[in-house]
């Protein structure tokens, strides 16, 4: 492992402490990480909260394993676009159309498998590649043109609705053919001896665990080659038995039912792929960059011109993805699908720690706000409380994540 | 000879950390044109932004009076009720609105509320013929040029009944023609007994409108002087100004030696930029100028001069529009059309705004450092993010940038520390040319030293830097050849030896004569 990329410049030897972070004041780290992502761990905080609530005015129905499956199947999709949104939002941008190219895509593939006999994972690609061809038209124009991006996704969200109409001609189209259904409602097939669980589901879980433990122990590893600081060892394994305990329960729960739906799947790989990219790629850091202060990332010689249109086209794909998985689950095409799905994505983005001027969020947040919502419809269902009331409360969480954010940083005075 | 109409006396006012004015006396006569002059720096516009109120009483020492009577202005509502108003530097007009809309902004023409409409053109129309405008009253601010707005502003004054008018270096944005009426302007407000104080360091303006100076250094005032006077004479302003000991000490600079007949590693010929939006106006004005490896070159002047621009534009067409001339990389014709390519050639350019055009504050020291270079610690576009962290840490030690880890959030660093993560920044895209632009501006002097030095061992490892500043000393400290810049063109050229404050600062002040 090479080290050779160093500080260039000696020391210009003034006095002072070079302030090396040793054993003593590790705990103040900790305490310092935990304060800057206050907002994250705020969040997971009201999250365990509201699900525990629910589960007791539930008798625990919430938590039953039919209805976790349920809350995955029911949520993904907002999910799914609440990943694209965050990285419009940090980009310092919004977009406004995905509810109605979800439905525009959802119509697609009802026009070209319904309508036409065209094999299913064909019709699939050319969904994505539709939908990622409507971002990247909305996104030129905000990019390359200009133009403000509420204005172009407003525009967007009037057209593709518009669009979605005339490709259906106002009707409801379905059924679909079985292999796409699956991705909306599907489960992973049941095989091996009886035991009781879904057994794949379980390997699966066991092989996640497996990953993780693999994945954070190398971390720690390379953090050690690179002489950095790393957590001590009993933290470090207690942070590591938390997380498997967090991966058994949800495996147990979901292989006691059907097993784990094919939508958690790919949803799971996109937290994945897209909290690495975010994190970890050159094209994350530089979409922080521009949504964090964009004169200074052009004078650091980032593009910023592809950056958000390539943010875009992402969105559009995602979007596309989600329509997929609507259509799917509903198994037709209808003109209304999607309506206001732009805005539980917005909605779960900045309860995920998003900020409206750009720069700030996380994957993960945004998939704990979009399970935040999710847990309060499904419990709300659960309870019966009808959607007037459903509507109040949401628009008070939203209200309340983002107050609980500005009065938290007035506190810290920055 | 009239009477005072103000004093302000043994003015001081303290920023936190920084005392701005340190002991400021200033006596304005009545019905006289007042001009106020010094560095970048020495307190000008903080003057009479204590004077207007808006540093309000009670946050500063000393006392004001005008018209004999103590003025204590909690805002500038307050000092405007008593006839003093300030026209900043940075125009504050509504350019969707109208000139009459803007001259009576705040001070409308109404009755229970709603605006007097005829009234308010008739008044408006008055007033804009008073200072020169034959502009329509319903015209829109966009739609006339900077120089008009300026007029715009005075009129707004005259509106409010002005008797004592303070103009913050009226004429730094404004071309030959529109500067030449602007002071024909004040003359004539002179001649209907207005007062004006008048902030510029261009010494041809003062002596054309000015009736006495008062010049101000570090926060104290040095004296005043009468401009018609034989005595005063503009090198007599200019010691004034910059007779200051050289009080900042400098890292022990071995003078340069350059091979000579090697090719400059930075050369930029017969270089032209316009304002981005008054476009006829030439920012920089066919300017060449070239460094050496191993050489540190400044350049001096005053603001508006022009330096920001011309390293702005050159680093990837950042500022300005119609930039024309050569720009040459050893010998070579490089383009510099975007920032990347830019850097790709080895050039980097450390803003004087590091706020705004630096650093993403809300993000960490680490990925701050990393960012115009993200490649050198990535594989295939995905970042080696503890590689990335053990370079921040090599520069937080090497640099002494006091935080805790290099997770902590820039923006809560003090300036000096900012400043070290933005040269941190540049030093890891590893260029050979530094365009470092007012890199000490508004830190401690600790952290100044330790940028000096910084600065010294760079020049040492065979880089050029291109070393701008508005702080004579510093120039004359570090550099070893210093060129000046006056209103968009190239003044002067300096070595070492040949350089003093003096000489620097007769050639920062030489503009071209004002057309009477």
């Amino acid at each position: 492992m090479s080290t050779d990329v160093t500080a260039k410049t000696p020391a210009p030897a003034p006095p002072g402490k070079s302030g090396s972070a040793s054993g003593e004041n590790l705990l103040q780290l900790m305490l310092d990480g935990l304060r800057r992502n206050m907002r994250q761990y705020g969040m997971l905080i009201a999250l365990g909260l509201i699900v525990a609530l629910f589960a007791v005015w539930t008798d625990g129905d919430l938590l039953l394993p039919r209805n976790v499956s349920n809350l995955v199947l029911q949520n993904s999709y907002v999910l799914i676009l609440a990943i694209g949104m965050m990285l419009v939002i940090i980009a310092g941008h919004i977009d406004l159309s995905v509810g109605s190219v979800t439905a525009f895509v959802g119509a697609f593939a009802a026009v070209l498998t319904v309508q036409h006999d065209v094999a299913w994972p064909l019709a699939v690609v050319l969904c994505l590649v539709v939908g990622a061809g409507a971002g990247a038209a909305q996104g030129f124009l905000i990019a390359y043109l200009g133009i403000p991006s509420f204005i172009v996704t407003l525009a967007g969200m009037l057209v593709f609705r518009g669009f979605t109409e005339i490709l259906l001609e106002g009707q409801t189209l379905g059924p679909f053919p079985s292999g796409l259904q699956k991705i909306g409602n599907g489960f992973l097939p049941e095989t091996g001896p009886e035991t009781n669980y879904h057994n794949i589901t379980l390997l699966l879980g066991l092989a996640l665990i497996v990953f993780v433990v693999v994945q954070e122990v190398r971390d720690r590893k390379r953090q050690q080659e690179f002489s950095l600081d790393v957590l001590p060892r009993n933290i470090f394994l207690l942070k590591l038995v938390s997380i498997v305990a967090a991966i058994l329960v949800v495996t147990m729960l979901l292989a006691s039912y059907k097993g784990a739906p094919i939508v958690l799947l790919i949803l799971g790989g996109l937290v994945v792929g897209y909290g690495y990219l975010m994190r970890n790629s050159i094209f994350g850091r530089h979409i922080y960059a521009i949504g964090g202060n964009l004169p200074a990332a052009k004078l650091s010689g980032v593009k910023d011109k592809k950056v958000t249109f390539l943010v875009f086209l992402n969105m559009g794909a995602l979007a596309a993805l989600a329509g997929l998985a609507i259509a799917a689950r509903l198994n037709a095409a209808s003109p209304k699908a999607g309506l206001n799905y732009e805005l539980e994505a917005i909605a779960s983005a900045f309860i995920g720690g998003a900020s409206m001027s750009g720069g700030v969020g996380t994957v993960l947040g945004a998939i704990i706000g979009g399970l935040v919502l999710g847990v309060l419809n499904n419990g709300m269902n659960l309870l019966s409380v009808g959607s007037d009331w459903q509507q109040v409360i949401k628009g008070l969480a939203l209200l309340a994540a983002v107050g609980f954010d500005v009065w938290n940083k007035r506190k810290s005075g920055s | 000879m009239a009477g005072p109409v103000l004093e302000m006396r043994s003015i001081v006012k303290t920023f936190p950390g920084v005392k701005a004015l340190s002991d400021v006396t200033l006596t304005v006569r009545q019905g006289e044109v007042h001009a106020i002059c010094g560095e970048n720096g020495a307190g000008k516009s903080t003057l009479m932004k204590v004077l207007s109120g808006v540093h309000p009483h009670g946050t500063y020492e000393g006392e004001i009076l005008f018209e004999g009577e103590v003025c204590e202005f909690k805002d500038i509502r307050a000092s405007e009720a008593h006839g003093i108003v300030i026209i900043h530097q940075e125009l504050a007009l509504v350019p969707y609105l109208s000139l009459a809309e803007n001259i009576f902004l705040g001070n409308e023409h109404a009755s229970r509320g709603f605006i007097d409409w005829r009234e308010t053109l008739r008044h408006a129309s008055e007033l804009l013929r008073r200072v020169g405008l034959s502009e329509h009253p319903e015209t829109r601010v966009a739609d006339i040029g900077v120089g008009k707005q300026q007029l715009v502003e005075i009129a707004k004054a005259l509106s409010k009944k002005v008797k004592l008018l303070i103009l913050d270096e009226p004429t730094a944005a404004l071309n030959d023609e529109d500067s030449g009426k602007l002071l024909d302007l004040i003359l004539e407000l002179k001649k209907q007994g207005i007062t004006s104080i008048i902030i510029s360091h261009k010494l041809n303006e003062i002596r054309k409108v000015a009736d006495s100076v008062t010049i101000i250094r570090d926060g104290k005032t040095i004296e005043t002087l009468d401009v018609k006077s034989e005595e005063t004479t503009e090198d007599r302003i200019i010691s004034g100004m910059v007779g200051r000991d050289l009080d900042h000490r400098f890292p022990e600079r071995t003078a340069y030696e350059g091979e000579s007949d090697a090719a400059p590693a930075l050369e930029i010929r017969d270089w032209t930029v316009h304002h981005p939006i008054d476009q006829q106006r030439k920012v920089v004005d066919d300017v060449s100028i070239h460094v050496r490896r191993g050489e540190i070159v400044g350049i001096a002047g005053l603001m508006g001069a022009g330096r920001t621009e011309l390293a702005m534009s050159v680093f990837g067409r950042s500022y300005g529009r119609h930039a024309a001339g050569t720009v040459l990389k050893d010998g070579k014709e490089i383009r510099t059309k975007s920032v990347a390519e830019a850097v790709d050639h080895g050039i980097a350019y450390v803003t004087e705004d590091r706020k705004h055009y630096g650093l993403n504050l809300i993000d960490t020291i680490n990925r701050n450092i990393s960012l115009s270079a993200l490649g050198k610690v990535a594989k295939r576009g995905v970042v080696d993010e503890h590689q990335e962290r053990q370079v921040a840490e090599g520069f937080r030690k090497s640099m002494n940038i006091k935080a805790p880890t290099v997770f902590e959030p820039v923006g809560k660093l003090s300036g000096g520390n900012q400043q070290k993560v933005v040269l941190s920044k540049w030093i890891f895209a590893g260029p050979e040319v530094l365009i470092l632009d007012e890199p000490t501006r508004g830190i401690d002097v600790g952290a100044k030293y330790e940028i000096y030095t910084v600065i010294d061992q760079l020049a040492a490892q065979g880089k050029a830097v291109v070393f701008i500043s508005s702080e004579l000393p510093e120039l004359l400290g570090m550099c070893d050849r210093i060129y000046t810049m006056a209103a968009g063109r190239l003044t002067g050229e300096f070595s070492r030896a040949e350089a003093s404050q003096e000489s620097l600062m007769r050639q920062m002040t030489k503009d071209k004569e004002v057309t009477r």
